[in-house]
């Protein structure tokens, strides 16, 4: 069997030559600030398991980016991990990460372009981490942190930052040119409304993993008379 | 390495890093090492971004990167497709994984002094340095 290669690989990596230059170097200069930020809250939040988890949550993530899955029409998608690490390790250990992951791809794998490395680092890796970590707070808030509301709201998360990434690509095009914002954005909308489903599914099975094996990680005590739990009925 | 430090402190590993997180991080390295030995069998199809790309007309601003070193996750020099498929994802797994864990590492050693630190870690030469 030979496996197609495709030219362009994988979801929301922009190459070079989609943005303009102006757009480009904006969002290098945006994520770079936001990194340095990232960078030392990541140290003044530092916990025990934060080295730990982001070894781990950056091996899975790249790992979990290379498996395409099909979505409808001849189209397919991949996971992009930010709500997923931003849960774990909390918004900026996962932005990070994130930029270790897609950094390594556009420099080692030419994976998304070097110019537009900002761009994807920021759609890919701060946004859905800052709107992850939201979202997941809101529901897991709105639901005391009982288990369901962990899971729920890690679908949710992932789900909505899917799409904040896939809007954010989508008027990084049309402010370049490449495409108009009534073309693209519906396209891009409705096509990672699917891919979005896709990662929320596989992040809400990383993190089931994780309360069946380590609880603690999520903030839950292994005891089941954890005072979160209590009240909770049986699905 | 450490085992100058007290019996009542944790055991550490390499970075400074207690030797139950490093159980915790060969497990989860291997969990990703087993899912790259799957990406051959990944969709082939064009991703989302692509798609759009390809349906509405503008694929072709996109411009190949000036350089390569393993492009479209195909070890170079490999005859094997799925072999190729299979090493860049091991060198790209370990690559990521030791950036997060250095830079996490990094965090732990800049973190502010106010920070309250068990007072079994603070003890000179604990660092692992």
């Amino acid at each position: 069997m030979v496996l197609p290669m495709p030219q362009l690989p994988i979801l929301l990596h922009i190459p070079d030559g989609f943005l303009s230059t102006w757009v480009a170097t904006v969002f290098y200069l945006i994520t770079i600030a936001c990194l340095a930020v990232a960078i030392r809250k990541t140290s003044e939040s530092y916990q025990e398991s934060t080295a730990p988890l982001m070894g781990v949550l950056a091996a899975f993530i790249f790992a979990a980016q290379m498996m395409n899955f099909p979505v409808a029409g001849g189209t397919s998608g991949h996971m992009l991990g930010g709500a997923l690490a931003a849960i774990l390790v909390g918004p900026w250990a996962a932005m990070v990460i994130m930029a270790c992951v897609v950094g390594v791809q556009a420099l080692v794998f030419q994976d998304g372009g070097l110019a537009v490395l900002g761009a994807n680092i920021f759609n890919m890796g701060i946004a859905t981490a800052l709107v992850g970590f939201a979202v997941y707070k809101a529901v897991t808030g709105f639901g005391n942190g009982k288990r369901p509301f962990i899971l729920v709201g890690t679908f949710a998360a992932a789900w909505v930052s899917v799409m904040v990434a896939a809007f954010l690509t989508s008027a990084q095009l049309a402010v370049s040119g490449t495409s108009d914002w009534g073309i693209v954005l519906p396209a891009m909308l409705g096509v990672h409304a699917l891919i979005g489903i896709g990662e929320g599914v596989i992040s809400a099975g990383a993190v089931a993993f994780v309360l069946a094996t380590r609880p603690d990680l999520l903030g839950i005590t292994p005891d089941f008379g954890d005072s979160t739990l209590a009240g909770e009925h049986v699905r | 390495m450490n085992s100058t430090e007290p019996a009542t402190a944790k055991r550490r590993g390499p970075l400074g890093i207690a030797r139950n997180w490093w159980i915790l991080i060969t497990t989860g390295i291997g969990i990703a090492l087993v899912i790259t030995l799957f990406s051959p069998f990944a969709s082939p199809h064009p991703d989302g971004l692509e798609r759009v790309a390809e349906d509405k007309g503008f694929i072709d601003s996109g411009k190949d990167p000036g350089y390569k070193i393993i492009p479209d996750y195909t070890f170079p020099g490999v005859e094997n497709e799925r072999l190729a498929t299979i090493l860049s994802g091991i060198v790209g797994v370990l690559i990521v994984a030791a950036l997060g864990l250095g830079l996490g590492y990094l965090a732990r050693r800049t973190r502010p002094a106010a920070e309250p630190q068990p007072p079994a870690s603070a003890s000179p030469g604990s660092g692992g340095s």
